[in-house]
């Protein structure tokens, strides 16, 4: 397990209590869990994702993650349809461990309403969080 | 003596660490799939001389014949007996895992299940032929609805998660009669896992609540969601944290004021037996694990049955063919307009009926008692043992269970994982691990009541020993176990690349 200084948090990012990371571009919202979390729930071994053209509110499970552990569930932090999601995660899982921000994103959302973001945490006050 | 011991094991004094480890090394047989031991013309039997003229069935009956490997009597008993050996079960030594209750299975159960008026019976006879078999289904109902203070017991349930799933099933009616279905249904984080699968698929959708910090839930964090679109509630008690819900008679309250129904989870039954009848706590439904708490044959060793016991109101909604007794006459009754059908066919796991009516009889109501008492006195006695070599989460008394984390053990990059690893060197099948999931690194101990004072003192200096192994040989956890006929498996890869055929 990580030590918490150990943990890669990009500064361009936004973070939700529940460990998942959103990044914006334009109206569409990429989401995936972020360093913390992969490193919580040990190796990951299936990542269920949800179909393009899935609507989705604020807070609801739209996938889950399975590790050797556990199985978590994971909540958009904004409202909207989804017009990708990661398919290579089905052969290869490992993406959210090895690569969480980049290769092992989870989910594209085209936001109703980007406001529903502005009470994510970003790196500085999400780190504080996570110091408790 | 320990020399000794230490100088006959294989690996030497580093794999047989002191006399808490009961287990040693053995031979033990590779064996082969069945297929691999086949011969062509290799048989097991001796078929008698034909005596009768020869009859040939329709062709269009008839097809190739199943393919089947081909071998002798012996090779049949040494792949079987081998693979037992690779086994670890209640039999060979202390099965501590909780929330499963894997208590002994007294011999005596299989002798009266093997009796042939049980076993012979068919279960398509008529009644006028079976009435033993009838009686039998009738009192065990009987007796489960005393020791639950419910009005009616329905046997027909395979296993727990089909019982919740009738349990559901009956409340999911009970809305539909009274001319209001809900949508919802609240399952606080302490309950058992299965819980949501069997709301999902009665159409509720879950609610789920959180327990308060001293880990049992309040009256407040239901009231906070309860309403009339709420079917009602899902509860374990004791609950996965091993801890009684004390305000289980207030919540209960709180769900029927609203009109909903409380379902009990009575898979953790073992530790309140004889002591509270769930009826008494406003609990509406609740199904029982004989495989539990009966003592019936748990995990690979048999099917499991799961009954449930309801209050009067939820009697007309229980799966037909009802037992009924009249006049010292027993009949099936089908003509229940408002059941919910069949849940299985025919009446149930009906030799797993008769192993757990053998039980009750056997134990009678003191003993039954007695069981819940001892199963609650070793979980503290295990809780209060281990307490400051191991974190203890949630400290106060516990029920049947008690729950540890890995975090003084953190420190030595040793986890939960690798201590329940290490016990199987020691001799002992490890405990439940990462469950309940709201206790990070939870250690689950359940000693249930059928394991002596002497053997769960060695459990304890077990667990002693292996604290003191991550402290100064960590290493020695990570690769355990050492003695089991394979090591650490490869958990990952099993799970990202199964192989699934032979």
């Amino acid at each position: 397990m990580k030590e918490l200084n150990e943990l890669n948090l990009p500064e361009d990012l936004k973070y939700s209590d529940d460990h998942e990371w959103a990044r914006v571009d334009g109206d569409i919202v990429t989401i995936g869990i972020d360093d913390y979390a992969q490193d919580q729930l040990g190796e990951v071994v299936f990542v269920e994702v949800p179909e393009v053209g899935d609507t989705f509110s604020k807070g609801d499970q739209f996938g889950t993650v399975e590790s050797v552990k556990a199985v978590s569930e994971i909540y958009t932090p904004v409202s909207g349809e989804v017009v990708e999601a990661n398919e290579a995660l089905a052969d290869a899982p490992e993406l959210i461990n090895n690569s969480p921000y980049k290769d092992g994103w989870i989910v594209k959302i085209k936001a109703d309403d980007l406001s529903e973001l502005d009470n994510l945490k970003d790196k500085a006050s999400y780190f504080q969080m996570l110091k408790g | 003596m320990e020399e000794h011991i230490a100088n006959t094991c294989r690996g030497g004094v580093q794999k047989c660490h002191n006399t808490h480890q009961t287990a040693t090394s053995g031979l033990i047989f590779k064996e082969s799939f069945l297929w691999g031991k086949s011969r062509e013309g290799r048989c097991a039997v001796s078929i008698p001389a034909q005596d009768v003229e020869e009859s040939l069935l329709d062709p269009e009956l008839t097809a190739d014949a199943p393919e089947l490997p081909q071998l002798s009597e012996m090779d049949v008993v040494r792949h079987y007996t081998r693979l037992s050996q690779w086994n670890f079960g209640v039999d060979s030594g202390m099965y501590p895992l909780g929330s499963c209750t894997m208590k002994y299975n007294p011999k005596t159960n299989e002798v009266q299940a093997a009796r042939p008026g049980f076993s012979g019976a068919h279960p398509l006879l008529d009644e006028d032929l079976c009435q033993g078999a009838l009686e039998m289904i009738y009192n065990l109902e009987q007796y489960l609805a005393e020791i639950t203070g419910m009005e009616a017991v329905t046997l027909q349930p395979a296993a727990g998660a089909h019982g919740e799933l009738a349990g559901m099933l009956a409340i999911h009616a009970y809305h539909a009669k009274t001319g209001h279905q809900r949508s919802k249904i609240i399952i606080p984080d302490t309950a058992h896992g299965t819980n949501p699968a069997s709301a999902t698929l009665c159409g509720y959708e879950s609610i789920n609540i959180h327990s308060g910090e001293d880990g049992i839930l309040t009256p407040e964090a239901v009231a906070a969601v309860m309403d009339e679109e709420t079917a009602g509630i899902m509860i374990t008690n004791p609950n996965t944290l091993g801890l009684f819900e004390e305000s289980i008679k207030e919540i209960a309250d709180i769900v029927h004021a609203k009109g909903g129904l409380v379902y009990g989870d009575g898979a953790n039954m073992n530790a309140i037996m004889g002591i509270v009848k769930p009826g008494d706590l406003g609990i509406d439904v609740i199904h029982l694990n004989l495989h539990k708490t009966f003592s019936t044959p748990h995990g690979g060793g048999g099917p499991g049955s799961g009954p449930i016991a309801v209050v009067k109101a939820l009697e007309p909604f229980l799966p037909v063919p009802r037992v009924e007794k009249k006049d010292d006459r027993y009949t099936l009754v089908y003509d229940k307009p408002d059941s919910m059908g069949r849940m299985l066919t025919f009446h149930g796991h009906f030799s797993i009926l008769v192993r757990a009516y053998s039980y009750i009889l056997t134990m009678g109501a003191k003993g039954l008692t007695d069981v819940s008492k001892l199963a609650v006195l070793n979980a503290n006695y295990i809780k209060e043992s281990l307490r400051g070599d191991l974190h203890l989460p949630y400290d106060r008394p516990c029920m049947h269970e008690c729950v540890f984390t890995d975090k003084f053990q953190a420190d030595n990059g040793v986890s939960t994982l690798d201590m329940a690893k290490r016990i199987m060197d020691y001799g002992f099948h490890p405990p439940t691990v990462y469950f309940p999931l709201v206790v990070h690194g939870a250690i689950m101990i359940e000693p249930t009541e059928t394991e002596s004072k002497e053997t769960i003192d060695q459990f304890i200096g077990a667990f002693k020993s292996i604290v003191q192994e991550a402290k100064e040989n960590p290493e020695i956890l990570k690769s355990a176990p050492h003695l089991a006929k394979l090591s650490r498996l490869d958990e990952v890869s099993a799970a990202r690349k199964p192989v699934l055929r032979g």
